[in-house]
């Protein structure tokens, strides 16, 4: 099996534009959100290629130190968009603009 | 051309189009939906990579996870009206635009660099075995840092989701 290790960094960069795109351009919070998640999953996607390419454990274990970053990260973002909604009835991005004195 | 190699080419497909599919939907439900498949292809390309460890992680922690957690809060919350302002369309994208050039320019700049490197490895490279000795042998102290980081988290967001109009949960 041989596969190019610049096709698998293809797939990462194509993956992590995808997901930075969307978190630029979405108004919905969760939007904003998921393209985050994929930005986090496209690094995934290199460290592992690159433990691969480099016969090296520890780009798999920084995966697993992402994979919680992620979660953590997703958990309180979640809390405070609940918390958004809860005072302004919207999960709209633009509404945070609002918070301006 | 092995069976792995069609494997790897047909899951990154897979990968890239639900992915695709997701960042371009309305409904938040339908991106999660799509999202989930795009994990499950990661994971496929997580195990044919050598980390088989990390793909069943993949599966449990973002599909099972994280994904079940945004579809409960999205059923929480209630549907949103739509945007205030209309910004042009130039400003919507051209921050985009220029993180896209960014990202071309750096990963031609990693590409030119090493070209032509191929992986001719074993399937299977990093055992469960191997990964935990590494992890907690080398890596102990992060993972006491990723623990209060997520004990953290569960503090924060158990804080911050609390109603207002129930006393007993105000601390």
């Amino acid at each position: 099996m041989t596969i190019p290790f610049t096709h698998m960094l293809f797939l990462a960069i194509l993956l992590f534009v995808m997901g930075a795109a969307c978190a630029m351009t979405r108004k919905n919070l969760f939007l904003i959100l998921i393209g985050v998640e994929v930005m986090l999953n496209a690094a995934g996607i290199a460290f592992v290629a690159a433990a691969m390419r480099w016969l090296d454990m520890n780009g798999q274990i920084m995966v697993l130190f992402v994979m919680t970053a992620a979660a953590a990260e997703i958990a309180v973002a979640l809390a405070l968009i609940i918390c958004f909604q809860r005072q302004s009835g919207s999960t709209n991005a633009d509404r945070l603009s609002l918070l301006k004195g | 051309m092995t069976v792995f190699n069609i494997i790897f080419y047909i899951a990154a497909a897979i990968v890239v189009g639900a992915t695709g599919l997701a960042i371009t939907r309305k409904q938040v439900v339908h991106a999660v939906c799509y999202l989930v498949i795009s994990f499950m292809g990661t994971a496929v390309l997580f195990y044919i990579l050598g980390a088989p460890l990390l793909a069943a992680l993949e599966v449990i922690i973002y599909a099972g996870g994280i994904m079940v957690l945004f579809l409960f809060v999205v059923m929480m919350v209630k549907d949103t009206p739509p945007s205030i302002d209309k910004p042009s369309r130039v400003k919507r994208w051209l921050p985009a635009m220029i993180l896209a050039g960014t990202s071309a320019l750096i990963s031609g700049l990693l590409v030119f660099a090493d070209p032509g490197n191929r992986l001719r490895p074993p399937i299977v490279t990093g055992t469960p075995q191997e990964f935990g000795n590494i992890l907690f042998k080398d890596y102990w102290f992060p993972v006491e840092i990723a623990s209060l980081l997520l004990l953290a988290a569960l503090i924060g967001a158990h804080y911050l989701g609390r109603r207002a109009d129930h006393p007993e949960d105000t601390p």
